[in-house]
């Protein structure tokens, strides 16, 4: 079964030509149709390899080579895909979850024109992620990470006839770029000193070589770390993921659930090896990590827009999965990365629906008593909610019960830190909840009039992320509940973490009991703060949240416009004078020339001849006294 | 009067000369036209002579190559001057200037 690894990019791949070459031809529905069996059919062939990887008799990686890539003396890199656990476990969420949001897309944008190229651009998607989490190198892996990042703009500019979202398209293909040279420059680094950059060679040759010097393995990971900051939205490069709203909502549950944003963390997951190498990067990840996830915490609680709330709480996860790579708990990181994958697409897909009933209208200002009118979203997205929440019985609740009793065994404070950003998701999560489902409904007569619950193709997606939420967190039971944590012994033959997480069954439990009680009285709170919300403008610290730190205007003021200056005066002096001089230049001496020896051609055939003869004479008269 | 290698280079000169001079001030086509060939002969008189004077054949290998290349050129300049002739009923050179400017 993993010799047909291949197919499982391939059938999104064909989607993708399908659809992308006939989009203008091609019946809505259609596209729709191809596009989600592509996905499916990948689906399946993943649960195959899946299911042999976790068999016993499965030994080791499989590297399928498909054929040479680059030949050049004496690198040689192979086009090839690595299975294993860490790969295949990857294969499942983007492919399942992937599937559902397909599903999901060919009801939500049935009525917009382009649908069929944006279920092409859908799957182009799917195949670079998959193309990055298979490859068996990191050429491979670049390549899928390069894709990842056109799709991301290609979806997020889909309505590219307004300006503001086509900003945030270049805004995030800006950002991500700038993440994506960190990451060249470690390949490139790891390329140098190594010669390879197969995964299997690269690490084996780590194992092998102890004298490998610490401070190149810190300059590698840490380049690949700000790869990695790119791509999963992380401190500095963060801000591209809230303004990623812009495209349709299926398309952000597809970046903040299966696809692009886990690219960083499966990276440092991949590289395990490398990082654990390298204390020191471990400690800025873990930092970086827990002050992302405590700064887009506090910003998301002072949200309207029931998406951006969506969008900084993916942020704040992320953190939370950068911490536990920074701990070296990296089985942990990808628990969490999988349950957040349900969640998150549950929450994005639930918030569409809302959406989807109000009539395009995305402030939580306007909505309330929602949950009359659609109940099945209220439940699934309340199920979301106390999930991403942490409360027991939830997949979040294991996930990040794992991450924070991995950070206390690491360093006390980022316990204490990452419970206190958990708090504020539990807050902002539920405000969320009761400001769109509770209380009475706060809109126009219009758009009360429109309320009305999702068809089955929205609703459905939903129920199943619904379940998955709940029992997804059972494969990682931590060890009071139980000997077996599934996902950490599957996951132990590709990724092995970095130091001691073991902790007295006791002190867990109580780490638990803190964290949840927590997560409960935070629930409580924003019940009571916002029973009967009133919004008056915001002061202080609220106005400085809302304005989410003015990171884009410190961006804005310490970057952009300073690059825009620069641009303005090369384009006045470089280009317009320098450049733009030496063009003219050379055509105006040719011109003015010219004109001169224009004067020569007078017209009078005997003024020709007399040159002629005289060009003759004097023909003559050189060779005459050369040959003296 | 023995006539020896002097009195043919004498000749040249003067048909060359010649050549020269009514190539320059006279204003007819076919006089300028008729006047090249006077020159390109001259030098063929010269060439035999030589090849006359030192025993050498190769340059009479010459004179055949120039008159050939004289001939092709009378072909094409003929034609020239009778479709000029066609264009303005005139062989005079000096109102060939009309394409100046």
């Amino acid at each position: 079964m993993s010799q047909l690894v291949y197919l499982v990019p391939l059938f999104p791949l064909i989607g993708f030509l399908i659809n992308g070459i006939f989009w203008n031809k091609m019946p809505k529905t259609m596209g729709g149709i191809i596009g989600s069996l592509a996905i499916l059919a990948s689906f399946c062939v993943s649960l195959g390899i899946f299911f042999e990887v976790k068999s016993d008799s499965f030994h080791g990686p499989v590297i399928v080579t498909l054929f040479d890539f680059i030949q050049s003396g004496k690198l040689s890199i192979p086009f090839a895909f690595q299975v294993d656990s860490l790969s295949s476990l990857f294969l499942l969420i983007i492919t399942g979850v992937g599937f559902l949001i397909h599903v999901y897309s060919t009801s939500y944008m049935h009525d917009d024109e382009g649908m069929v190229k944006y279920f092409a651009y859908l799957n182009l998607f799917v195949f670079s992620m998959l193309l990055l989490i298979l490859g068996a190198s990191y050429l491979v892996m670049f390549i899928g990470w390069e894709g990842v990042g056109l799709c991301s703009y290609l979806l997020i500019g889909f309505w590219f006839k307004n300006r503001d979202y086509t900003n945030a398209a270049k805004k995030a293909f800006v950002m991500n770029r700038i993440g994506d040279l960190g990451f060249l420059v470690g390949m490139l680094l790891v390329l140098l000193n190594f010669g390879t950059l197969s995964y299997q060679q690269f690490f084996g040759q780590l194992a092998s070589q102890p004298a490998v010097s610490s401070s190149l393995t810190t300059w590698i990971t840490i380049c690949f770390f700000i790869g990695a900051t790119g791509k999963s939205a992380q401190i500095p490069l963060y801000t591209w993921l809230p303004d990623a709203m812009a495209g349709p909502t299926p398309v952000s549950a597809l970046i903040h659930a299966a696809t692009m944003v886990t690219a960083g963390i499966y990276m440092i997951a991949r590289s395990s090896v490398l990082y654990s190498l390298s204390p020191m990067t471990l400690h800025i990840v873990a930092i970086i990590g827990l002050a992302t996830a405590i700064l887009a915490a506090t910003i998301a609680i002072r949200q309207y827009d029931i998406k951006k709330v969506l969008a900084y709480s993916t942020v704040s996860q992320l953190g939370f999965m950068f911490l536990a790579l920074g701990v070296g708990a990296y089985t942990t990181a990808v628990f969490h990365v999988m349950t957040h994958a349900f969640f998150k697409a549950l929450l994005f897909l639930g918030s569409g629906s809302v959406i989807h009933a109000m009539g395009g209208e995305q402030d939580i200002r306007k909505m309330g008593g929602l949950g009359k009118h659609m109940r099945i979203t209220q439940i699934t997205f309340l199920i979301g909610c106390l999930a991403i929440s942490g409360i027991p019985g939830f997949s979040g609740f294991f996930s990040k019960d794992a991450i924070l009793s991995a950070a206390f065994a690491h360093d006390h404070v980022l316990y204490y830190l990452g419970v206190a950003a958990a708090m504020m998701t539990a807050f902002y999560m539920f405000r969320l909840y009761f400001l769109t489902f509770g209380g009475s409904f706060r809109g126009t007569e219009d758009q009360h009039h429109h309320l009305h619950e999702s068809p089955a193709a929205m609703t459905l997606p939903l129920i199943v992320l619904a379940i998955l939420s709940i029992v997804g967190g059972y494969v990682g039971l931590p060890e009071v509940f139980s000997e077996h944590n599934q996902i950490a012994t599957f996951l132990s033959t590709a990724v092995t973490d970095f130091g001691n997480h073991h902790l007295e069954g006791g002190t867990e439990k109580l780490l638990m009991a803190i964290s949840v009680g927590a997560a409960m009285l935070m629930i409580i709170v924003a019940y009571s703060v916002n029973r009967k919300p009133n919004f008056v403008e915001n002061k202080g610290l609220a106005k400085v949240l809302e304005n989410k730190w003015y990171v884009d205007e410190l961006y804005d003021t310490v970057i952009v416009k300073p690059i825009e200056g620069l641009s303005r005066l090369l384009d006045r002096f470089a280009e317009r004078m320098g450049i733009d001089g030496i063009v003219n230049g050379v055509g105006k001496t040719v011109r003015w020339g010219s004109d001169r020896l224009r004067l020569l051609q007078t017209g009078q055939v005997g003024f020709y001849i007399f040159v002629l003869v005289m060009g003759m004479v004097a023909l003559f008269a050189l060779s005459f006294f050369w040959i003296r | 009067m023995p006539i020896n290698s002097t009195h043919y280079l004498f000749l040249s000169l003067l048909l060359f000369s010649i050549g020269i001079m009514g190539t320059l001030m006279r204003r007819n086509a076919i006089i300028i036209f008729m006047c090249i060939e006077l020159m390109l002969n001259s030098v063929n008189l010269l060439l035999v002579a030589f090849s006359k004077m030192y025993g050498d054949a190769n340059a009479q290998l010459f004179v055949f190559f120039i008159m050939t290349v004289a001939a092709a050129e009378v072909a094409v300049g003929l034609a020239i001057i009778v479709m000029m002739y066609r264009k303005v009923h005139s062989v005079d050179i000096n109102i060939l200037n009309r394409l100046k400017h």
